[in-house]
This record gives structure tokens, sequence and C-alpha cells, in this order.
């Protein structure tokens, strides 16, 4: 009702309103405003820098050593510590750069055994704030994604990305470097929508440099640029092919080349690879696996009962210690190899996808599912690995009601999967209030955004938008199961914090994190699913 | 971050012309959701705030205004009401006794109750002083951030719907900026989550007797605001305000003298049932009354930037006057500075000149009253905050300035990280992207007001840096301390001119509007 009465009002006032310049002549007053985001963001990273932090604070000041007192040839071998360098060169290289200014402000943190464990003030000033000077990449890679939008998409998208709780928790508090190199994805992202297939190809390596855990993204990568890229003709199709190759390798040889001319290549490589680590994570990250483990206790319990001896493994999943033992009792025990398999299998249909037609604004979707997939069935996988298909999908989030309902859901789920990132009673308000707030702007984002979708539909005036509200008659409203689903989200959270001590004391100590690691996962499977769908009806189809 | 959602919202508007009208709807529809959203991020600024040290965090043996507060929980959930003003072997009044009023003293206690059952060593008798730990900071902050949360943020939306009822939607834009601009105000989070006090409380009450007096209900407001004044007697600053304004509207309604007697009889109840476990004696009132005013101090502390601080470096004014005489000097000269305004408001009671009036006697308090301290400029900075959408440059300049007045005692503090990002925050909320709408400056010099206005704020940045990084000649130790004081002075005496010479003008040009607004 109330709709209506003002649709006729805009529609009433329309003539009187003199027509203010329009988006087409914005492009400066734009940069002030994504700055404005940006610096709003900051502000906020600057206020948590005296939080608390994960030991990846000290891994990452470790490097920074590591990278300042060593030559380049022993980098990859040194363990004066046991947080040894596992990120590929072209971090180590970002940590040497950092180190040069290290050394002007603390020389004690670049000290390579006189540094260990060393947090002075100008230390953890330091490292907080190089995290968040080098967020402007990311900055960056969201304004090149989003410069193509249309304003009211585009501050959106702002919102989602500059503000998103999951860099903040992640990169701000627990201590990472993600958002640069996230941003270096958005890029690559960017450069492929516009047809840049070779600055695409380019930034992808390069990030791929930065750190490994982005290759999950290399099959779709390939099939994509080898099928858009190189075409036309056989001949111009390999010349093409022997370009992005030979740019593909320039950049591996950059960055592998000094440690194969040391020998240290197979050093460098183990190092990159700890298979040992075993297949979850002490805290499980949402994924496939928690259903695997599940039923493998449950299988092993109902065995038991019914008489059966069957031999619990020693190294349990809740202990935090995970060895190389199998530590199932009854299902086959994972290698390395059969989640890589898994993986493969679950990327597949993109990859078919890709090859049969490889479209320019399918890229971001194809990559993000890549990386769900990664997540979903991957080894050794940290709930921190969430945020390579959270952001990017952040860019599409708008391009239907369907997915930003979608995003809504998946973007309250992982964000939830990383509390335990923040279990110190410090933080704990800082969490739930990122959280509640992200929740609370993308809700009245996305319903205000696909009213208006609507409403210019009804008015029959917007000539500029198309493809952006492609079902127009749906508003953005979560159907029951999804809010059942939400509710259950707060009920595992009070439990956890506040009934589980109530009622069980120190019993079962892992119970809580156990419930969010399987109702969370839940969610995961969703939207992958959810994604898997979208990704087999769309092409072909239209 | 909800800032944001407006923010993009209007951008939106005006580049985008199409869809005007459409976030025109979502702000005139979405206030609640606009003030959730800010009320979100003002409470995540602050948990943000609170990371961080308190005021004589791990410096005994007095440690600072945590432990005092800290101390009060200690005595009032151990000792009987009667002795919590007195000196005894219990209660050492040396050592940061209670001395402020006794509704502080009874949120003391209840926060104490709230610490001793999930913390009960930091608030033993004798054995807790100078207790610090990790739970006891949280919980402490808790108490802080839970007071705010539940007076000062619903005040301030009571004051918003009271304020903002009536105009018209245009006027309705400012709206989410304005709570914005009130509930992240840089000086009130430093002090609050900072520096650590508990004045959300006092100006929390006093917002909602501000607003309750604005919509009319004059017993409510008396009852609100006596509550302000016993919990920090500096709420005081705006006594002569709110005493002056409502007799003006006592005295213009059929029967004056029953009007003020029912508002004194109001402040008096309020004042007897918090004063009631010290009216059985003349000697326990007066206990009480004594310990609340701190005489013995001087005329003033540090380098406040007002008056007598800044004069002393030419007339050494300890040393001429007597602290009597001193006495007698302040009060004339607070009393002489508020006149103006009080007058005008008794003459003439209008709502707006009321906000005016309220900025004009606590300013006027803040530059001329015995004992002030750096952080009593909060509130002269309380009722500035509410004029911000009618007077936003006086909101901002008296911003920067109470943050530079305090830029010393916020760096003994270490509380430099935070006060720049929320001076950032602070700055970029208020420029904000179609945050505001721009109302056309009269100012007919405005280059020159334009280009003193940046040379100031550059003068004042340069002053951080060098306050920070530069070690004063060894003859003048307190040199930059006294720069800021004189730079500051400068700047809040010539708010507190121009601020009472608005308060006469807009008096004198809106009555006839204003009275043909109400009959209609």
């Amino acid at each position: 009702m109330n709709h209506r009465k003002n649709h006729s009002k805009t529609t009433h006032h329309k003539p009187q309103i003199p027509a203010i310049p329009t988006e087409k002549s914005l492009p400066t007053s734009n940069h002030l405003h994504l700055v404005w985001f940006s610096l709003i963001a900051s502000c906020i990273k600057l206020l948590v820098i005296p939080a608390y932090h994960s030991t990846d604070f000290e891994v990452h000041r470790n490097w920074l050593a590591i990278t300042h007192s060593l030559p380049l040839s022993q980098w990859y071998s040194d363990e004066t510590s046991q947080w040894t360098l596992d990120y590929p060169p072209f971090f180590a290289h970002f940590e040497h750069f950092l180190s040069l200014f290290a050394s002007l402000v603390d020389p004690t943190m670049v000290h390579l055994t006189n540094g260990l464990d060393y947090k002075s003030h100008f230390t953890v000033l330091f490292q907080r704030i190089s995290v968040i000077l080098s967020d402007s990449v990311l900055f960056y890679g969201v304004y090149k994604v989003t410069r193509k939008l249309e304003l009211k998409e585009r501050y959106l998208i702002w919102v989602l990305l500059i503000w998103s709780p999951g860099l903040i928790i992640v990169d701000h508090l627990h201590f990472q470097y993600n958002g640069f190199l996230l941003g270096m994805l958005l890029l690559s992202l960017a450069a492929l929508e516009d047809g840049k297939d070779l600055m695409g190809g380019f930034l992808f390596a390069v990030l791929l440099c930065f750190k490994h855990l982005f290759a999950v993204a290399a099959p779709i990568y390939f099939v994509y640029l080898f099928r858009h890229y190189c075409r036309g003709g056989l001949v111009r199709g390999f010349v093409k092919l022997v370009v992005m190759g030979s740019v593909v390798v320039t950049v591996f040889a950059a960055a592998y080349g000094p440690f194969v001319y040391h020998g240290q290549i197979q050093q460098v490589f183990r190092r990159m690879f700890p298979f040992g680590r075993g297949l979850c994570h002490a805290y499980w990250a949402p994924n496939f696996w928690v259903f695997y483990i599940i039923l493998d206790k449950l299988l092993a319990f109902l065995l038991i009962k019914l008489g059966f001896n069957i031999q619990t493994p020693t190294a349990s999943f809740t202990g935090g210690l995970v060895g190389d033992s199998s530590p199932f009792a009854v299902l086959p025990t994972i290698t390395p190899s059969i989640t890589l398999i898994m993986v493969l299998l679950a990327i597949s249909p993109s990859l078919i996808k890709a090859w049969k037609d490889p479209k320019p604004r399918m890229i971001t979707r194809w990559v993000a599912y890549s990386y769900t997939c990664g997540f979903l069935f991957g080894w050794h996988v940290h709930e921190k690995a969430s945020l390579h298909f959270v952001i990017p999908l952040g860019i599409i989030a708008l391009k239907s009601v369907e997915d930003a309902k979608h995003y809504f859901f998946l973007s309250i789920v992982s964000h939830y999967s990383l509390f335990p990132l923040l279990y110190e009673a410090q933080e704990y308000p800082i969490k739930v209030l990122l959280l509640i707030l992200h929740a609370v702007l993308m809700w009245l984002g996305f319903s205000s955004y696909f009213c208006s979708a609507n409403a210019s539909a009804d008015k029959g005036d917007d000539s500029s938008r198309s493809a952006a509200a492609g079902s127009k008659n749906s508003d953005f409203v979560i159907g029951w199961l999804g809010r059942l689903y939400l509710l259950g989200l707060l009920i595992v959270e009070i439990w956890g914090q506040f009934l589980h001590p109530i009622f069980l004391g120190n019993k079962l100590p892992f119970l809580p994190l156990m419930m969010i690691s399987i109702y969370c996962s839940f969610g995961i499977m969703y939207s992958w699913i959810w994604q898997l769908t979208q990704i087999l009806k769309s092409p072909s189809t239209l | 971050m909800e800032k944001k959602r407006t923010a993009k919202i209007q951008s939106k508007s005006e580049n985008d012309s199409p869809e005007t009208a459409f976030w025109w709807w979502i702000i005139h529809k979405g206030t609640a959701a606009s003030f959730i959203c800010i009320c979100l991020f003002a409470i995540l600024v602050r948990v943000c705030v609170s990371l961080h040290p308190y005021s004589g965090a791990g410096t005994p043996p007095k440690y600072g205004d945590y432990e005092a507060q800290r101390h009060w929980m200690e005595i009032t959930i151990n000792l009987p009401v009667k002795e919590w003003y007195r000196n005894s072997t219990n209660n050492d009044l040396n050592y940061w006794g209670l001395d402020y009023p006794p509704l502080t003293a009874y949120q003391s206690y209840f926060h104490g109750l709230f610490l001793q059952y999930f913390d009960p060593k930091s608030v033993a008798l004798h054995t807790s002083r100078g207790y610090e730990s990790y739970l006891g900071k949280l919980l402490m902050r808790w108490t802080v951030l839970s007071s705010d949360a539940v007076i000062f943020f619903p005040a301030v939306l009571y004051f918003i719907s009271v304020y903002y009822a009536g105009k018209s939607i245009r006027q309705k834009n400012d709206l989410a900026w304005h709570i914005a601009m009130i509930l992240l105000n840089p000086c009130f989070l430093l002090i609050d989550h900072g520096h650590f006090q508990y004045n959300c409380i006092s100006l929390g009450l006093t917002v909602a007797a501000v607003a309750a007096i604005l919509s009319d209900r004059n017993v409510l407001g008396s009852v609100l605001f006596s509550l302000a004044l016993n919990h920090k007697q500096m709420s005081a600053y705006f006594a002569p305000a709110f005493f002056s304004y409502l007799l003006g509207k006592c005295l213009r309604r059929g029967n004056p003298f029953l009007e003020v007697s029912k508002l004194g009889l109001a402040v008096l109840g309020t004042f007897a049932v918090i004063w009631w476990p010290y009216l059985y004696s003349a000697e326990a009132s007066l206990e009480v009354l004594l310990r609340l005013a701190p005489f013995e101090r001087g005329i003033y502390e540090d380098y406040v930037a007002n008056f007598w601080c800044a004069t002393s470096i030419i007339v050494k004014w300890k040393r001429l006057f007597t602290m009597p005489s001193l006495k007698l000097l302040s009060l004339a000269a607070t009393i002489s500075g508020c006149l103006p305004s009080m007058i005008q408001m008794a003459w003439l009671p209008r709502k707006q000149s009321f906000l005016y009036g309220l900025l004009n006697c606590a300013l006027s308090f803040y530059l001329f009253s015995f004992q002030v301290h750096e952080k009593s400029v909060l509130l002269p900075l309380l009722p500035a905050s509410l004029l911000a959408s009618e007077e936003p440059f006086v909101f901002q300049w008296l911003t920067y300035n109470a943050l530079l007045s305090m830029f010393p005692l916020l760096s003994r503090d270490k509380l430099v990280l935070p006060y720049i990002a929320l001076y950032g925050l602070f700055f970029l909320l208020y420029h904000a992207p179609g945050g505001r709408r721009q109302k056309q400056e009269k100012w007919e010099t405005r280059f020159l007001f334009s280009f003193s206005k940046s040379f100031l704020l550059a003068c004042s940045l340069l002053l951080h840096v060098i306050y920070l990084t530069v070690t004063p000649p060894l003859k003048y130790p307190f040199l930059f301390e006294a720069v800021i004081m004189l730079l500051c002075f400068s700047q809040f005496l010539l708010i507190f001119l121009y601020t009472n010479r608005k308060q006469w003008t807009t008096s004198k040009l809106s009555p006839i509007a204003e009275d043909r607004k109400k009959h209609l």
C-alpha cells in the first residue's frame, strides 16, 4: 500500500526536480565516495589494533625476520622458529619489502632470534598498519570491478565488500593479509570481465605466486582463457596460447627461478604443500568432511553397540592434534589425492560450461564456485578460506533477487563460522556487532534495491537497466526455511556461549565448536548446491 | 556503518536523479531502521575504543579515574549507605573518596554487585586496591557500555523524535546525520570508553530532560534534570538555562505561581528521594555536601582552556587573590557570563533559544567558573551537538577544539591511537557524502572565513604532531600545553560570543513565525 502511494508521489514529483547532472559525469565524485567508504573502514581497523591477534601475527613477524636477515637461498630452509615460511615466493618478497620499513621502526622485530614472540607496541602497530595499508589493493580492486555498474549497485557492493566483517575479523583481528590478495583476485576478475584476458591471466598468475591456496580456481582459469582468449582459428589461437603461456611462465619463473638457481626448489614445494597436516584443522571448517567424520563416529558408535569390536582411533579430531594415523574408525581413510579428485569432480560442471561457452560475465560465478568446491572438499581447509568465495560472490550479489537471497544467507553463515577464530571475551561484542550490522545493512540494502528495481520496472522508464534486475517481480524476502535456519544459528550460538557452560560445565568442551561446524556446513552445502544449479541452468539456456 | 547506508542512499539521490524520490521514501520510512544501524555502529565503535587503555592503567599508587570508579564500587557494596561519604578506617577518603552525588554512589553500588558476581576479587574491601585484570577491565568497560546503551541512546532517540516532530521531510534528511553526530562524538567516546567515566549517564539524563521540556513535559524534564544533577554535580553547568527557560515559560502561563511551585516540588521531591539516607540529620547531609565541593583544589587544573588559566599567563590570579575572593570573583564572572542568555530565555522562552541557552550557560561555566577540568568541555559540547543541524559549523569547530584541548590529557592516558581514529571518523561522518544538505552559507567574507578555518585547523594538526614528537625546552616544560590551551581558549571565547549573539538574533527573528505555527 505504502509502496504504491509513494510511487505515485515519485512520478508526481518528478517533473519538478531539475535534471541534476547524471551518472555519466561523475567519476571524480565517485572516487571520493569510494575513498570515503574505505577510510571509514580504516578507522575501525585502526581502533581494533590492540585487540586479540592469533599466532599468525608471530608467523608473519617471523617471516619479516627471515626475509630480512637471511639471503634468499635460505628463506625456505630456516627453522629457527616453528613458524616456517610456507607461502609462495612473491609473498616472501612482500614480507621482505615490509621488513625494510620494519627494521627502521624497531630493529628487534626483524631479528631472527631476539625477535621470537616479540610484541612491542611498535611491532604491533607496524604489522597492523601494514595490513591496513595493503588493503588499498582491495579498494582498488573493488573500484575496478564495480566501476561500470550503475550507482545504486555500486554503493551496495561497496558496503558488502569494503565493510565486509569477514575481512575485518580475519585480517584485522585474527591477523592475515587476505585483503590485498583478494583485491588482486578482484582486479583479475575485472580484467576478464572487460575482455582483457591477458591482463587477467597475468594477475592471476601473480596471485598464485603470492598464495597458492588460490590455485583451486586455476582449472577454470585455464579452460576459460584457453577457450576465450585463444580463439580465432588454429594459427591465431596458437599464437595467443603461446603469448599467454609465456606470460604465465615468465611470472612463475620470476617467482621460482631464483630458488631453482639456488637448488632450493624442492624445499620450497615441501614447505608449500605440507600434506602431513591432516584432513581437518583443529577447528573443523564447515565443509563436507564434517559429515564424513560424523558419519564415521555414528557408525562406530552403532557397531560398538551391536557388539562389534571397533578400535577407536587415538588421534581424535576434537583434540586438536591431528597426526598421520588414520583418524577414522570405520570409514576408509581420506588421502590428499582423494580430496583432489573430489574437488576436480565438483568443479567439472563449471569447466564444461566454460568450455562450451566462455562468457565473460559468468567468470566471477565460476571462480567463486571453484573456491566453494575447494572449501567443501579440500584437504586441511581453514574456515578463513570461505572469504575466497564470499568476496567474489559479493560482486554478483545484485544480479538477481535470487542471487541476493543466496548471498544474504551465505554471507551470514560463513561469517558466523568465523566466530571461533576470536574466542576471547573481549572481542565477543565486536564480532557479534559486526555480523549483526552487516546483516542489517544487507537486508536494508537488498530489500530497498529490489523494491526500487520493481518500482522502476513498474514505471517502465528504465532503459538503462536491463539485466540489473533480472527478476523484477519478486521482492527481497527470506523464505521460512531460511529464517528457520538463521534462527537455528542464533540457538547454536546461545547454546555454545551461555547454556552449555550452565548445563554441562566443563564436560564436552568441544561440543559448541562442533555444533557450529556441523550447523554451518549445512548452510555452505546449500550454497554449493545452489551455485551449482545456477551454473548448470544459466549459460546453455540463454 | 549505518551512516554508510544513509550516505549511500543520499549520494545516490544526488547523482541518480530518477531515484531521488525513492531514496527519500526510504529515509522517510526508515527512521527506525537508520536509527538501529547508527546505534549498532555507535556501539561497535564504543566497544573498539574500550579495547584501549584506561586512565592510570598500571601506574600505582594512585592510578586514575578507572581506579576511582572501581574503588567506589568497592566502598558502596561493602559499607552501609551512611558511611559512604564518611572518613573511617574502612573508607579512607584521601584515596579516591566518593565525591560525586548519591546517584553516582547508587550506580556504583549496582555496578559493584555486577562485578562482585563475576569477579569478586575486583571489589573486595581493602585488598582490591589497584586491582587490574583482563576480566576486571572487561567488566568495568561493559558497565559503561551498558549505561550508555540504556540511558544515553534512548535519550537521544527521544530528543531526535521531539526535535524533528513536525518538521518537513526536507529537514528530516538531516536526521540520520544528526543522530550520528550526537552518538559518535569523539569526545564523549574517548572520555567515557577510553579514559573511563560515566558521563553518558548524566549527559543522557540531561538530553532526556531537554527533550521532555521541548515537548512541554516540564515536570518530567525537571525530574530528569534533577537526576542528572544528582549523578554529577557538573550538570549544574546547565542549571541556569533550565531555570530561566522554565521560569520564562511559567511566567507566560495563566497561573505562574502554581506552575513554579509544581516544578519546585518535583525538583525537591526528586532530591529528597535521592538524598533520603542522608536526611536524618543536618550534619550527615552537610558531610555529603562538603564532599561534593572540592574547593581546596584551586581555581583551575592543569592547562584547561578557560579564562582563568589563559589569563594567568599575564595575571597571576593564584598569587594576587586569596581563595575565598577567587571564589567570589569566579562566581561573579560565571553569572555575568550566563546572564545575557538567561535574560533572553526568561524574556522570550523559545524552543530554539533554549538549546542556545544551554550551550551559552555551559560555555560560560566552562570559561569562567571555579575548578574546571579539561573534561568539562563535554558539557558545552552536548548542547552544541543537539544544535548540530542548526549550527553545523559551531558544532564542528567546538568538537575539533575540544578534542585538541583534551589531547594532552588523552595522550597521557595512551589514547593517541583511538584519538586519531575517532578524529578521522568524525571528520568523515561530518563530511559524509550527501549526509547533510549543504546549506547556502551566508558569509560575505566566505573566502576569508574558509581560509582562516583551514589555517587554524592546520595549526591544530601541527600542534598535535609537535606535542607528540618535540621535547619542550627545559625552561618551559609545559610550553606546548600552554600554546594548545591558548588556541583553544580563543576559539571557545569566539564561539561563546557568536552563540550569545545568535541566541538574541534568532529569538528576535523567529517569534512571529513560531507563534503563528503554534496557533496553527
